[in-house]
This record gives C-alpha cells, structure tokens and sequence, in this order.
C-alpha cells in the first residue's frame, strides 16, 4: 500500500499537468484535451513514482520505457516531461509550431520520446520489440504502453497481443485508457467492442482493472502487474474523458476541440481549485 | 563458391552479419524457407523471431528491436513486405529513421506461379517515396553479398528487393563495394542502359548482341535506386544518342521514373522504358516465360535501343 503523502504529491503533480495541457493548447487552437486529462494521473504515477526513469540520464539503457500508442495524448506526457526537466518550460508555448520541438504525435526530435506512435495501433508492436531486445539484454527494465479504447479497432493491436502473449513478455505492462468517448463520439455507438477484458484473456493476457484516476490504486495494480510472470498484463483503466474541466467531460466536442477564452479560464480555474481540494 | 542465387546468397550474408554483430536479429512471417532467413535461425535460435503471418506488427516490432539498439532484418515476399505493413514502415520506422532492414523476397515477377498477389512489381515505387529509405536491387549473388556487408553501419531503414532465382553473374567480384554506387558493366558510346535486377544481365546480352550491328552500348548497374548518384546518372547519360531504362518493374516509379528524375533540367539524349506496363502481374509455368510475356528480355532492350537511335538520326 502507498503511503498517503505519496499519493498526495502525485495527486497535486496530476493536476499540474493538466494545467500545463490546458496552456499549451491555448486558446482558438485544437488540441487533444479530453484523451490527455484521463491519463493525467496514470502519466504522473508512472514518471513521478513507478517508472524507473532518470530525467538526467534519459538515454540511460536500464530506464524503464513508456510510449504513448494513442499518441495524440502527447500533451500529457509533454507536461510531465516539462516537469521534469526533461523539456524545457518555453517549449509548452511553442507546441505544434515551426519554431518548437514538440510536434503534434511523439516524435524522436522531442527530448524524452521513445518512439514514433500517432498512426493508431503500433505502439503496442513497438513495446513487443523493446521488451524482446530488452531479454535479450537480460535487462530488467519494463515496458508501459498505454492504449485507447477507441484505438482497440486497430487489428495490429492484436497482433501485437498475440506475440506479445506468444513470447511470454511479462515485461510489458499495457495500459488501456478506458475513457469511452472516441474522435467522434461514445465508442459503444461508434465501433463497440464488448467483452473487453475477456477477448484481452482469450489472447493470452493477464487483466487487471483499476479506477484511472484512483492515484493510490494505481500505485497498487502498477505494482501487481509487474509481479506476475509468464505473461504479459494489461490494466483496464477506467477514466473520464476531459476529466477535470467541466465542459470536457465525457463528450467528444473536446477530443481535439478548441476552447475560447472564457473556456479556457474556466479549465484553468477548476483545475486550480480540484488542485488545491487534494489534501 | 557463391552461389547464383540471390535467396541463398542472402540468407548465408545474414548469417555472416550475424556473426559478426550480435545487435542483428531476424524477424520472419513465416516465409523462411523462401526468404531463406531459416539459414540464420538455424545458426541463431535467440535471435530469431518468428512474428506469424503479421507483417504489420513484425514491422513495428522491428522498430522497437532499433529503438533498444538493435539491427532488425525482417522478411517477407516484397509484394507483402512493402504493402502490407507501408504504413507501419512510414511512422514505426521512416520517421524515427531507424535502422531496420526489410528483406523483400521472391521480388518482381520471380514468384512465377503465385501470381498477381504475389508478384511485387510497384514496390520499388513504394519505398522510393519513403523519405530516409534506402532502396537496393542487386543484379547477382556478389552484389548482394557486398550489400549486406554495407548493413551493419548503413545509417536508417533499406529495402533490399531480393530475386527468388539464380541469376547470371554480372558485377565485378574484385571491385570495391558502396551503397550508392553506379557500376558501369560495359562502356558503349551510342546508347546508355540503367538497369537493375533481372534486366541488368538482359541489357549486357543486348549490349553485346547490338555490338554485332556497330551499335556500341553502355551498361550501367543501377542497384541502389535511392538514394540515387544523380551526378553519375548525368555522367554515364552524356554523349550518347539513346538513354534506355530496364526494369522488372512497374514503368510508374521505379528506375525509369528515377533516372528520369535525376536528368531533369539537364539536356539529354531521348529516354525509352524497359519495364512493365501499368498492370499487375500473372501466373505462368516458369520465369523466364513470364519475363518474355512482359518484354523483359535481351530482344526488347535491344530493339528499344535501335528505336529510339532511328529516331535520334532521323
């Protein structure tokens, strides 16, 4: 069990990256909002607690890898990275520019990315190669790779789930941001694939479920997924799409939407304020 | 003693490589036996990996093998190894210019019987648009083998379109070897022909079949497409009256398109196509039957030299 100031200090890191989201997608620009504020409090527990990660050393061979497969959520892991020190600060006003590194999908000429992802569905294989190259290094570092719900369509993730199984990668822990609002609407109307967390078992798979924004929770399946052994797991996170700005939530207005001014001060103020409610 | 094959000339390279450099790891999709990518899982079982018949998620594996400091072959027939998985080329491994090396077997029409599935004759096409793919066709065994030694350090992704069947030896076996190489295989000083695979031998028969009439040919082994020695192409086009291009090949992107665009804004001699029409492919009883069905012979680079001559001398 997590200690509670632990789960504290992650909270409060959560709901900074969200802020810093909110900036760096600005105010009459379209930005990946809803898909980036789920996954606030899954990227801060792995980059400011679970991931073995030296933001000093980020080419270090033994850190743990972690790649965005549904890559247009980039801006969260931009804002951890900028919190980190990874990215520098002035970079977050310059996000999807001429004049800055932070391309609109990861991509290698940004500090800190482990890949190329944005075309749905391949990040999946990456981490299947890593953590094979990875055994073959005797490496004990592990593999977070984290999915959309709406991304699940893509068929190479399955292919991916059945080498990955096939090889007993138990380096791998997947993460499926169950947030169930896809680009153009609710998936269950869009392209609804039941039985999630049987078709993931039926592949070979371990499943674990977690409330995606229950920090200490997280902290606890993070753990348990990487003691079991002899395959890899994958951990169903419930989420909120938008989850902290009111306007955001479980809608795909703000997938890639655009706020106004009086948006934006609004996502700013009640991000502020959940901020300060973590005590 | 090489053998004439470029399958097996490849798969004994691999294994060489792999001897060498153990950051090579071989990825299959269940096409061993013909890629002959078997020869190096027989001589390293940990680092080959057989990925099943998923050419999408072998080439993004790949791309997560390079990413943890790896050099990755994978292998499948070109028609597949090219199409199937383009998209996964393009942004696992393009983008992030990786050193990953596809492996596009029983290329072009060489995969006689199989048909128009099969018969990857728009790959060149398809990879040359890649930007940071390097695209290579060897002309024989030798060729290959001096290929693969340029692998272990050759920065970013390469397309090695591999012939299924023997081929004549053409290259020089003494001559040193870098990727980006135009080789001129015989001086002629009324036609140029840039060819590459099958078509180079084809286009030395006709050279010497043309020599016989007074018609001196130029041949030029054009075996890496891209990046293209544009200074050479201009080099080896001047001072002749006919430029030929032979390929086994669609006519639309491959090594005519190629050499055309390396010419652009300087004057030369008319430029004729040897090459497949815009169509697919078709089953036949052999090879070299199906490479007659498509003008693909000594007869068609000849005559088309003598075409485009009679009209250059009006």
């Amino acid at each position: 069990m997590a200690k509670p100031e632990e789960i504290q200090r992650i909270k409060k890191i959560a709901w900074d990256l969200r802020a810093d989201v909110v900036k760096m997608i600005g105010v009459g620009k379209a930005g990946h909002l809803g898909g980036s504020c789920s996954l606030a409090e899954i990227v801060a527990t792995l980059y400011f607690a679970k991931m073995h990660f030296d933001p000093k050393a980020i080419h270090d061979p033994s850190r743990d890898r972690f790649l965005l497969s549904k890559g247009h959520s980039v801006l969260i892991q931009y804002a951890a990275l900028v919190e980190l020190g990874v990215i520098p600060r002035d970079e977050m006003g310059k996000v999807k520019t001429l004049a800055g590194k932070l391309q609109g999908h990861p991509d290698m000429m940004t500090p800190g990315m482990e890949a190329v992802t944005g075309s749905l569905g391949q990040g999946l294989s990456i981490s299947v190669g890593m953590a094979l190259a990875l055994r073959l290094e005797k490496s004990t570092s592990r593999v977070y790779v984290i999915m959309g719900d709406g991304e699940l369509a893509e068929g190479q993730l399955w292919e991916a789930a059945m080498a990955a199984a096939r090889y007993k990668l138990d380096s791998i822990t997947a993460i499926l941001d169950r947030n169930r609002i896809q680009a153009t609407g609710p998936t269950r109307e869009i392209f609804d694939i039941p039985n999630l967390e049987d078709k993931w078992r039926a592949f070979g798979w371990n499943v674990l479920n977690v409330d995606g924004h229950d920090v200490g929770a997280i902290l606890d399946v993070l753990d348990k997924a990487a003691e079991i052994k002899g395959a890899p797991t994958v951990i169903v996170a419930d989420t909120i799409k938008g989850k902290g700005v009111s306007f955001a939530e479980n809608t795909a207005a703000f997938h890639n939407g655009i706020m106004t001014q009086e948006q934006y001060d609004k996502a700013l103020a009640e991000i502020a304020e959940s901020g300060r409610m973590v005590e | 003693m090489t053998s004439p094959n470029l399958r097996s000339a490849y798969g004994a390279s691999l294994v060489r490589l792999g001897t060498k450099d153990k950051r090579v790891v071989a990825l299959e999709a269940d096409l061993g036996k013909s890629t002959q990518s078997a020869m190096f899982q027989a001589e390293f079982p940990d680092r080959y990996f057989q990925m099943g018949i998923a050419e999408q998620n072998m080439a993004s594996t790949a791309a997560g093998f390079a990413l943890t400091g790896m050099i990755p072959f994978i292998h499948s027939f070109a028609v597949f190894a090219t199409g199937r998985d383009y998209d996964q080329l393009r942004n696992s491994i393009c983008i992030p210019n990786l050193p990953v090396r596809i492996c596009g077997s029983s290329a072009g029409l060489s995969d006689f019987g199989d048909g128009k599935t099969h018969q990857g004759i728009e790959d060149v096409a398809l990879m040359r648009a890649l930007p940071n793919m390097t695209v290579l066709c060897p002309a024989d065994s030798i060729e290959v083998e001096k290929m693969m030694d340029c692998l272990l350090d050759w920065p970013g992704p390469v397309y090695l379109r591999i012939n299924r069947n023997d081929l004549p030896f053409v290259s020089p076996a003494d001559e040193p070897y870098s990727i980006g190489k135009v080789t001129m295989l015989r001086d002629g000083s009324h036609a140029a022909v840039f060819a590459a695979g099958v078509m180079v031998s084809r286009s030395l028969e006709a050279a010497t079949a043309l020599a016989t009439e007074g018609i001196s040919v130029r041949v030029l082994d054009v075996s890496t497409i891209k990046p293209l020695d544009r200074e050479a192409i201009i080099r080896y086009a001047g001072g002749v009256d006919a430029i030929v291009t032979a390929e086994e090949h669609s006519i639309i992107g491959g090594i005519g398109s190629a050499v055309v665009e390396a010419l652009r804004g300087v004057s030369h001699a008319p430029v004729e196509f040897v090459g497949i029409p815009d169509s697919f492919g078709i089953s036949a009883e052999g090879y070299p039957e199906l490479l007659v069905h498509f003008g693909l012979t000594s007869d068609a680079v000849a005559s088309t030299i003598k075409t485009l001559l009679k009209g250059g001398r009006k």
